[in-house]
This record gives structure tokens, sequence and C-alpha cells, in this order.
């Protein structure tokens, strides 16, 4: 062997020529191997397929003159961009490939941006730079950015849109959640235009526990929060019975009374079981609060809580103080101050403490508290931050109880802890740690929450979104969120609007809900005496909505203040109320208008001027629109409707002048004179 | 060989169940065997053989899947049939909104519990679970997140019979892209309370009350022979425009032209029978 080798070293070694020839060779070979790499080279392959794929289609001249073979390459410096993803992704700007399946040769679907401005990492992050397959999308190199899940692509258009998009609806619900369901209590989150995410609900204080509720029905709340109500978004803190009995015992300790915020009536809670259903349904409780029927559908809103199992909760005394003056216990609750009289509170009450369950509570027997108990109850109150969303006399809210999560869609996988089964992308570690929180490790404090997959899959979007490099974005790339306004009406009918919640339904200048319409221009709309009147007895204005203005009992006073407040300050430059007048309209305009709108707008489609012909279920009523709307109004409408109320299903149909002057005698003609009842459906 | 098409799956996670179980130092997964592949020559022998040896190397040394081993059937079922879960539609890569339930039967069409089921589609869609038995009343559920591509994916659900021959149930399901859901959100907006005949309790229907009635978006029949530029001008201008019903408003002074662009590219996708812009199908190869 030795020999072998010494005669082999001999034959190519031996004498100097030789050596220098053997060396030079090996030297050739070695200079060869950087452009066989090239040539060889994965997206040569692909650009070679594409070549082949293209040849045979109808439109190849086309596609071969756009083709250009190398490697292609996006750079944006201000971005952070340099992406060579074209160089195998040869049909992303060829709108004719739509029906090309295979990748990596697929047309880029529609959507607002240009290739050329964003590049492709901004949206589906990966290696721009790199040029194969493997390294580009996941291989350990593109270990800290792999390919974004399509699932979660959405969260790519948050780095820059800071409001909700039509097209996202994703990302909206994500972002929407993650200030309802309490996540930005515990957690901060900082947004890139140095604003802080803001919670949107609003936990109950605990400061008056005691007036409330009984202790044993703080205790089973403490241990599942959603035995009692499915859909409550209080989550389940996973407690052993000593620590719920304790806890239960602080806060009761801890409870101080509130004047006012339990009445004793002169009459007993009515057990009238008609008249108090009559009486929830009037009041339209069930466009806030759900209640699980027999079948185990909800039936109702979900702005206030769930009231299946009520009369298990909550004291007699207080409800009815509640029912009497929701303020009197919260004065920031969304509950509107109904003006009820005794004995309406005392059917409300009487129905709604029917509502129990005689078995949630009937395993739970608590032994009157001790100190220690107690002295435990208010650490664990603490250790569990129970003060980061409710309001707890003694307990200060803590401050960066948990992990700051403004930059979450960035954080490096080497810095996770994952379980086992689970793929390392931060992507599933974020949805997993959603999913199950206490999965991750002993003595985590986050609780387990209710969320559906579709929520959680929202969620992770939204919280992507929350990175590097959307903190860091050039100003000039950021699109601002509209800023909800922090509008209070001033004076008098400014607190009466507060008392009764108005903006828990209606907005105004941009704040309050999206239930019932748009008030931010009611004065110019509607006719002084018709608003008065719907103060005291709300009709129904929109035959297919079940969500109605309830009936509050105003007096003549407050309804005549608010209506002066709405009449003078809720007014559109547009709207001239003086230009117009409400009558004096010749017979044969209101005859053409008639015409235009049956015929040639066809208004019947969608609204109801005679119940007796016209079917139209999604416009308001207009039987009686001569006695509710203004002229002025009803003619700018016609002229622009979106101008008046954006966003509106009514069409802009560009009326002529002398059109929207006809429609607008023929509808202000409509006063509803004959008795015309809407047809019930 | 082909390199194409691919799917971005994610490393360590497609060991084989039977791969020999040697001990890695590394904890760290490697690169799985279809990433080794991307870049294997094919002009090298040499290189050829390194990669092999790389190849079964990653893959034993890979994280092991934790996948359950399949469920043992009790029973066996004659034909499989779907309950609901069809013919749904969901943004691409996301959930469909309900669960699909699918029922196996024997020869006289009743119910079979016990039996297995497997759900299997194109790559990038995902099945949770993605086997199961029937349940008490021969069904099973499963919730499916569809995959990255907008287009129509074909989902097979599958079960032997007494047998052993596999039986199968074909069901399709529709990807919206950015733009088909933008076109939806228009349509929730401004046109789905007259064209679609279907009420909910937040919705009430007014199809039943016009006298012409419209056309549901999903009737491909009639919609299929209108072309982009007939839609766009009934959409624009209202049906008079095409001799049609004067219920149908102008929206071209409401609605800009990329929304009509996105409406139209929306009811394309979910017409049934598909129309021919609906783009491919993906199925399983």
């Amino acid at each position: 062997m030795k020999e072998k080798l010494s005669s082999l070293w001999q034959r190519l070694f031996g004498d100097s020529v030789r050596a220098f020839g053997v060396v030079s060779l090996i030297f050739l070979g070695s200079l060869a191997i950087a452009p066989a790499k090239n040539f060889f080279s994965e997206w040569r392959h692909y650009q070679h397929g594409y070549l082949r794929m293209i040849r045979n289609r109808s439109d190849a001249n086309t596609l071969q003159r756009h083709f250009q073979s190398g490697i292609q390459q996006i750079w944006l410096p201000e971005l952070g961009v340099v992406d060579r993803c074209t160089s195998c992704h040869l049909g992303l700007k060829e709108p004719s490939l739509t029906d090309v399946s295979t990748q990596p040769f697929r047309t880029h679907p529609p959507i607002p941006h240009k290739l050329e401005q964003f590049g492709c990492t901004v949206c589906h992050r990966g290696q721009g730079a790199s040029t194969t397959l493997a390294e580009a999308h996941n291989s350990t190199l593109a270990w800290e950015q792999p390919i974004l899940p399509a699932k979660y692509i959405e969260s790519s258009c948050g780095e820059c849109h800071r409001g909700p998009l039509p097209g996202t609806p994703q990302l909206n619900q994500g972002r929407n959640l993650l200030s309802r369901e309490g996540c930005v209590h515990c957690h901060t989150v900082k947004l890139s235009d140095g604003t802080t995410m803001k919670a949107t609900d609003d936990p109950p204080s605990l400061s008056h526990i005691a007036d409330k509720t009984t202790r044993e029905w703080v205790f089973a709340w403490l241990k599942d929060p959603q035995a009692y109500a499915s859909t409550s978004s209080m989550p389940n803190f996973k407690l052993s019975d000593d620590d719920a009995r304790d806890m239960s015992a602080f806060l009761f300790a801890n409870s101080t009374p509130l004047a006012d915020d339990t009445a004793a009536l002169s009459a007993k809670p009515s057990s009238d079981p008609t008249a108090g259903a009559s009486l929830y349904g009037e009041s339209f409780c069930a466009s806030c609060h759900a209640v699980q029927n027999a079948a185990g559908n909800m039936v109702g809103g979900d702005v206030g809580p769930e009231l299946t199992k009520v009369g298990t909760k909550v004291k007699p005394e207080w409800l009815q103080a509640w029912l009497k003056n929701p303020r009197a216990y919260d004065p920031a609750t969304g509950m509107p101050h109904y003006r009820l009289n005794d004995p309406q509170v005392s059917t409300l009450s009487g129905f709604l403490l029917g509502k129990a369950d005689a078995d949630y509570l009937a395993n739970v027997h608590l032994q009157p508290a001790t100190p220690e108990q107690i002295t435990h109850g208010k650490r664990l109150v603490a250790d569990y931050g129970c003060a980061s969303c409710h309001e707890i006399a003694g307990i200060k809210k803590p401050e960066n109880f948990a992990p700051e999560l403004s930059r979450i869609g960035s954080k490096p996988v080497t810095q996770l802890v994952f379980l086992p089964g689970m793929q390392h992308t931060l992507p599933d570690y974020i949805a997993t740690k959603i999913k199950q929180p206490r999965a991750f490790g002993q003595g985590l404090k986050m609780p387990q929450y209710t969320f559906t997959p579709a929520q959680i899959d929202s969620l992770t979007t939204a919280l992507l979104s929350l990175n590097d490099r959307s903190n860091t974005l050039p100003p000039s790339l950021g699109v601002a969120a509209t800023p909800e306004s922090d509008y209070q009406p001033a004076g008098k009918a400014g607190k009466l609007m507060t008392d009764l919640a108005c903006f828990s339904c209606h907005r105004i200048n941009g704040h309050g809900g999206d239930m019932a319409p748009d008030l931010t221009w009611e004065g110019s709309s509607v006719q002084r005496e018709w608003l008065v009147q719907f103060f005291k007895n709300p009709g129904t204005l929109r035959p297919s909505l079940i969500r109605r203005m309830p009936r509050f009992n105003l007096t003549d006073g407050e309804a005549n203040e608010l209506t002066d407040y709405i009449m003078t300050v809720y007014q559109n430059p547009l709207v001239d109320r003086d230009a117009m007048p409400l009558s004096g309209y010749s017979q044969g305009q209101v005859e053409l208008g008639k015409q235009l709108f049956y015929g040639k707008y066809s208004c019947q489609g969608c609204h109801i001027v005679d119940t007796k012909t016209d079917k139209g279920y999604i416009g308001p009523t207009l039987t009686h629109v001569g006695s509710r709307l203004t002229a002025a109004w009803i003619f700018q409408w016609m002229k622009n409707p979106q101008a008046l109320r954006p966003g509106t299903a009514e069409p802009n149909r560009a009326m002529s002048d002398e059109d929207a002057r006809a429609l607008t005698a023929f509808l202000i003609s409509q006063k509803g004179g004959a008795k015309q009842e809407v047809a019930k459906k | 060989m082909t390199r194409y098409p691919f799917t971005p799956t994610h490393v360590g996670t497609s060991a084989p169940a039977g791969s020999p179980t040697e001990p890695c130092g590394d904890s760290r997964p490697r690169l799985s065997g279809r990433a080794q592949l991307g870049s294997y020559r094919r002009h090298s022998g040499l290189f050829f053989v390194i990669a092999l040896l790389a190849t079964s190397l990653a893959t034993s040394c890979s994280r092991k899947s934790e996948s359950a081993p399949l469920p043992k059937p009790t029973a066996f079922g004659a034909a499989i049939v779907e309950s609901s879960g069809g013919k749904q539609f969901a943004q691409t890569g996301s959930l469909l909104p309900q669960p699909v339930v699918i029922q196996v039967n024997d020869e006289q069409g009743t119910a079979v519990a016990g039996a297995l089921v497997e759900f299997s589609a194109a790559a990038g869609v995902a099945f949770d679970p993605s086997t199961g038995l029937t349940d008490s009343s021969g069904q099973v559920t499963t919730n499916v997140s569809l995959g990255g591509m907008a287009g129509r994916y074909q989902l097979v659900a599958s079960t032997a019979d007494k047998s052993h021959k596999k039986v199968e149930l074909k069901l399709e399901e529709i990807a919206l892209g950015y733009q088909q859901a933008l076109g939806r959100h228009l349509n929730d907006q401004y046109c789905e309370r007259c064209h679609n005949p279907e009420s909910t309790v937040e919705r009430v229907s007014n199809y039943d009350n016009l006298e012409i009635k419209p056309h549901p978006f999903t009737e491909g029949d009639t919609l299929n022979k209108i072309s982009d530029a007939d839609l766009t001008a009934i959409i624009s201008h209202g049906g008079p425009a095409l001799n049609k019903s004067p219920l149908m408003p102008a929206w071209g002074n409401t609605l800009s032209k990329s929304d009509i662009q996105a409406l139209i590219s929306y009811v394309r996708a979910i017409s049934d029978p598909p129309s021919r812009s609906a783009g491919p199908v993906y199925a399983k190869d």
C-alpha cells in the first residue's frame, strides 16, 4: 500500500515540470467551480422552465418580451428591501398567467400596491437576497424570517396601515379583539405614532362588590366564569378552591357600601312573567344584552353582559337600584338611565330575577372568612393582577404587569420556548400561547381565554403586525388611523345625553357606537316637532332592523331640552333649512316627483311610500317622511347622500336639481295623513 | 426531475413515521428532505450520492412529528356523503367559517359509527383534525384552513369499505384573494340585502319584496354568460342600461371603478357552476 502511494507520488510530482502541470490542472479545475455553480444554479433552472412554459402559449411573444434573464433584484434602501424573488417568480406581473397554477410562475393576484415600490419581503417575509428556494423560504438561513403563512398575510398590511381597511377583515378583527378582550389592560402596546393602544372594554369596579352580589357567586365565577355565562370575556385563572375562597374573602372584606346603590321598593319584585317579558321587549334590552334561549341560541346583542342567569348573581335590592339609575353604582356605565317608575322597576327586576339557575350555587358553601384568608386573598389579587382590569379599592393598577407587545411580531425565535410538536415559528408560538397560555410552564399567570380558532388567527395577525418595521417605518409610509374623538356634548343637554348613554349606540362627531344612525347632522335632517314626539314615543323607521331606539320615559322638559340642543348644534352647513319650504309645492311638481320615484329611480325597491303597493324593506319607511325630514335635507340627500352620511347604502344618483326638487316635493307631501300601518312581516 | 410546485413546508416537520431513531446531538431541526433536494444538481453523480446521504441523515435526525397514529376503525361503511360545509368561501389561508361535516353510511343508507375517515387536499390546506372516527351519528367534523392561493380547493374525504376499497367524497371550497375579499366587503354593504334571498337574524333579505327578482351572485348559469364589460355597465349605470330591471340602481357615482372591479372578481369567484375566470382548481396531486 505504502509503495503504491509513493509510486503515485513519484508519477505525479516526480520532476518539477510534471508537478507544475498537475498543480496547474488542479488550479484550473478549482477556478471553474464558480462559473459552474452559476451555470447550474437553481434560478437558471427555473428561468429555463419558465421559457419552456411560455413557448407554447398564444401570448408567447409578449411574455418573451417581458422576460429578462439573469438575477433580478428590487432594491429599496428606504425599506431595507433587497429582493431577488423575481429571479424565479417570473410571472408575477403577467396578468395573462391567471390559469397557471404551478409555482413559481403564478401571476400575483391584484393588490393596490406595485411590486417595484414595495418588493416582496415587506409583505411575505422570507430572505429576499437569497437565490435558492430553501434559503429564501424556510431553510436554517431563513430561520429568523421564514415565509409568512398566507393565513397571517394581512399582518403585513398593518405595518403601515394603522387603521382598519376594507380588504383586511382579519387584521381589523384582531386589533378590535386586542382592545376589546382586555389584552391591553395587562400588556402595553405602544404604536408607532407614539400613542398606546387603549382598551375599549370597561370591566366593572370591585370596590363595592358586596352591594351587588354574594360571595358564593364570586367564588363560583372566579372558578369558572363561562359556567355562569358562556359569552363572558372574563378569562379562567384556573384557581384552586382555596385560592378562589381567599380571593372572594378579600374582595368582600375590602368592599365598601355605596350610597344609593341599593333600593328597597314599596312593591316587592313582581312575578308577572308576561308583563316582565313585554317590558324587557319594549325597552329593547335585547339590543345590548343576550339571553340563551331553550334551544341554546344566544338572543340579543353583545354590548352589555349576558343575562341568562342574572337572577343567580345579583341581589334584588341592587338590581332595583340599578334599574332605577345605573349611574349611581357605576357613573361611567354604558347602560342608559331609563326613567322607569317603581311599578316598572318591580316588574322588570322580578322578570330578571326569574332568570336564575338553582343548581349554579347549590354546591358552594363558604365558611366566614378568617383574617389569614383575607390577607392571603389580597396577595393573590395583587399577584394575578386583578387590578389591571378592575378597580379595587386599596390596590393600585400594576404597571408593566405583563410583557410589552409593541414589537412581538419581530421577536427572534431563539428567544422563544416551544412545546413539543409545535412548529418552530413565531406565528405558531403566538397562536399556541393565546390558545393555551399556561401550557408553556409552571406558575405562569396568563389566564385561559375562550377564543375561537378564527379569533386566535385574527389576534395572531394583529400581533404579527407589531414588529420592528412597523415601529421604524419612514413617516412618509405610515397611513394613520382616524383617531377616535373624545367629543362630549356640552351643558345640560350634554349631561342628559351622557345619562341616557346615547353614545353607546349613536355616533356624533366621530365619537360613539355604530349600532344606531350617526347623529352628527341630525339637526339639519329632522323637523323639530317630529323629534320631540320621537323622544317621547320612538316609532319604527326601518322595518328590517331588530334593534331599535328604546323609550326612556323622558319628561316634556327633557325631550325639549335635547331637541333644542340637537336642532341648534348638529347642523350641516350644506343644508340650508330656510332655503326650502316644507309646503307650497305645485301639484305638477309632486306628480313629477311621484313618476320619478316609481319610474326613473325606482325607489320602491328599498322604500315604502304607499303601504298597499310598495314593499321595499331596506331604507326607512317614507309614509310619514313629510312630517319627519326637512325639505332641504331631502334635496341635498338626493344630490349626494354620501356627502351627508359617508358609507350609507343609498346610491348617489347624481340627480339634476330639477329631479331632486321634484322628488323633494313628492316626499314632503307624504305626511301619513290617512292612518297607514307598516305592513308587518 | 421537477422542483415545482413547491410548498413552504416548515423545517423539521416531515419526518416519516418509520425513520430510524439515531440519537441526534443537535436539538435544532435540520433541513427537511424536501429542502435538501431543492439544492441538488442533477448533473453531478458524486453530488447525488452526497445529497442522498445528507438527506437520509437529515430526515432521520429531524424532529419527530407528534401526529398520533391513525385510530383503528371499528366499523366500515359503503358510502360517504356531505352533511354540511361544502361550497363555503374564506380568505386565502384562513379558516372556513363553518366546519366541514361528512357522514359515512352503509349500503342501506344508515349512518355508521366508528368508521375511519381521512381528509386530504392540495398542499397548503390544513385540516383539524385530518383523520377521525365517525361518531354515534356517523359523522366526522373537521375545521379547514384553505391554502394561500386564491381559487377553488378540492377536499377529499375518504373511508375504506369492508373489502378495504377506498370510498371517496369530493368537496369544493373557495379561497378569496385580496381583491375578492374587498368585493365581498362591498357586497355585504351594498348588494347582499337584495341579491341574497336568505335572511339572517341580523339582516332581513329584501329579495322577496322585489317584483323582478335579482340574481343571487352564486347563480353561475346566468352570470357566467354576462361579460365583465356588461356587468360593469349594469353596476355603474343601473339595470335599464342593459334592458334589465329598473329596480337595480346605478352605482357608478357611489362606487369607484376599482370597487366595481373588485365586486365583479368576487362574483366570478363564487359563481356556481364556476366561471371561466374563476382560476384553477387546486386538488391533491
